[in-house]
């Protein structure tokens, strides 16, 4: 029996579903897709929400978008520590030595990574849902906010791709992710609003894209302004696939030499 | 159509400042089996992986399945198996899921990737381990299903990199026996090594590979019949004595004999040799337990053609005389 080569798309497909279904083994990465976020959640609304913000119900209107943004953050990371863990274990040369499209084992990971980040977002939203928080804009007000999240998410995949790729083993790829994540996401208005900061960070703040893209997801989930914070969101996007692509590509052709 | 498989010209590939491959010649006949023998950095394994497309060669050329390996490696790729000297496998999906896996993405129907799965699942005596996670897979069993997983797609050329490095010798017979079925079905096959009895057993033509060089070639025999010599291994019964019989097999032979615990041994050419020895030893009242004559191994080969040893799993079997 001689079979056809697969397109490329039907490989991403059987990737991705490679990446998803190694979650049953991998409980450490489910609970940083399912526990974390909700742990965050619960902490940050019933603990620290009356202080900031007078009452635990206002904080969670305010903070339930922000904290969506701060998880699609985080969960990018298995985008890297997946490509890592394939390069340095010898798998990724068993998938160059198939006639597998070049590009399919990465575009197999940003795939599943965007399953995963579908599968917080609805975790965080149900959840917030059940705490009581209600949306103030119509559904399409939802679906558009998922997908500026999800889109952010597929550009900010490829600075862990980069990461994945210039890592000596898994572990510094989470130890990056760490060390870098937690400043970019909470040097921004994920849990506090920006004028309760020094004038100085205020800045730093407001400039970051995390602080942005919480904007529009609020402006999108309770009826305010989201346009312009949407369009900037996109513009980082952009930004961030066109510098970032290019550096992963050119790193893992070195890697590969 | 080439005669050859697998054929190489001038194959020449520079790390940084070390050249790892150094002006290749080689070919390999359909069905047939090459052992690339050489120590730990010697470049065997960049050879396999510019045969294999994973590296492009900075000069020279090679054809495998008479497409080039870099102007056609796709093509290349679908004629191939490579077994690398990690077991490549996803150690978070069952065996049958990695198979599964393959089969997809070769392009195979659902229905033929998940039969062709168990088959081979069952072929490798693996099918009882089918659904668990490779993670808690032994060495062995691990090495069976990188193996499987190469042959998912049929291939008639396989690779095979070091492929029972770390195994314990039970579970090594066992890939052995596999890959010679595999070599009976018309499989061709270039596998590298560093054990001596690999070579030996597998393969029926072998090149030694020293810093990215061939520095010999020739059938197992041919080698061993090379440098032409047997080698003399004698065991005083007391420790005590080896450094008296040391010096006596200088002067019969002209050389230092090599010491591996109580044993010495040293190259013999002349066949009055044994006599002369124990007729000294006689005189001098050392008893022997052990005394042989044997042709050389692949590994004294490897000492004469290069000055240094190739990593040997057991000892030589004793002979007691």
């Amino acid at each position: 029996m001689k079979s056809l080569p697969a397109s490329g798309l039907e490989q991403t497909f059987s990737l991705a579903w490679r990446s998803i279904v190694q979650l049953r083994r991998n409980p450490w990465e489910l609970g940083d897709y399912s526990f974390q976020p909700i742990l965050f959640l619960l902490l940050f609304v019933y603990v620290f929400g009356g202080a900031i913000a007078g009452s635990t119900d206002d904080y969670l209107t305010y903070m339930l978008p922000g904290i969506v943004v701060m998880n699609m953050m985080f969960v990018t990371v298995y985008v890297g520590h997946g490509l890592n863990t394939d390069l340095t274990s010898g798998y990724f040369d068993r998938l160059r030595a198939m006639p597998v499209a070049r590009w399919a084992p990465l575009a197999g990971r940003i795939t599943a990574d965007l399953v995963k980040q579908a599968w917080s977002i609805v975790l965080l939203l149900g959840l917030g849902w059940l705490m009581g928080f209600r949306m103030e804009a119509p559904v399409w007000g939802l679906l558009s906010m998922v997908l500026l999240v999800l889109v952010f998410a597929l550009a900010f995949s490829w600075v862990s791709v980069l990461v994945g790729v210039i890592a000596r083993d898994p572990e510094h790829v989470h130890l990056f992710g760490f060390t870098a994540l937690f400043p970019v996401t909470f040097v921004s208005n994920v849990f506090v609003p920006v004028e309760t900061m020094p004038g100085w960070l205020q800045g730093v703040v407001m400039a970051n894209p995390v602080s942005v893209l919480s904007d529009a997801s609020r402006g999108l989930l309770l009826g305010g302004p989201w346009l312009a914070q949407a369009g900037i969101t996109l513009a980082w996007a952009v930004g961030i696939i066109a510098v970032f692509a290019p550096l992963s590509l050119w790193a893992l052709r070195r890697r590969l030499k | 159509m080439s005669e050859f498989a697998i054929e190489a010209r001038g194959l020449v590939k520079q790390f940084g400042s070390t050249r790892a491959v150094d002006g290749v010649d080689l070919a390999v006949g359909p069905g047939r089996v090459l052992g690339l023998l050489g120590p730990n950095g010697a470049g065997k394994t960049t050879i396999v992986r510019i045969l294999a497309t994973l590296t492009r060669p900075d000069s020279g050329s090679a054809t495998v399945a008479d497409h080039d390996v870099v102007t056609e490696a796709d093509q290349v790729r679908s004629r191939i198996g490579l077994t690398g000297q990690f077991a490549s496998v996803d150690n978070r999906l069952t065996g049958f899921e990695n198979l599964l896996l393959i089969g997809r993405l070769l392009g195979q129907s659902r229905r033929d990737a998940r039969q062709g799965a168990r088959t081979l699942l069952a072929r490798f005596e693996l099918a009882g381990a089918a659904d668990r996670p490779v993670q808690g897979y032994s060495g062995g069993m691990r090495r069976r299903l990188d193996l499987a997983a190469s042959l998912v797609g049929k291939p008639r050329i396989l690779f095979l990199d070091e492929p029972t490095t770390g195994l314990d010798p039970r579970a090594r017979r066992q890939l052995w026996n596999l890959i010679g079925e595999l070599v009976t079905a018309g499989t061709t096959v270039l596998l590298t090594t560093q054990y001596l009895e690999e070579a030996d057993a597998l393969a029926e033509d072998i090149l030694v590979i020293d810093h990215g060089r061939v520095i010999a070639r020739g059938s197992p025999d041919e080698l061993k019949a090379r440098i032409g010599t047997r080698t003399l291994v004698v065991r005083p019964a007391s420790p005590s004595a080896v450094e008296t019989v040391s010096r006596v097999m200088t002067e019969l032979t002209g050389s230092q004999p090599e010491r591996q615990g109580g044993r010495l041994s040293v190259p013999a050419n002349d066949p009055d040799l044994l006599s002369a020895l124990v007729r000294r030893l006689d005189e001098l009242e050392i008893a022997l337990a052990e005394l042989l004559l044997r042709s050389a191994s692949l590994d004294e080969v490897f000492l004469a053609l290069t000055g240094q040893r190739v990593e040997s799993e057991q000892d030589q079997p004793q002979v007691e005389s």
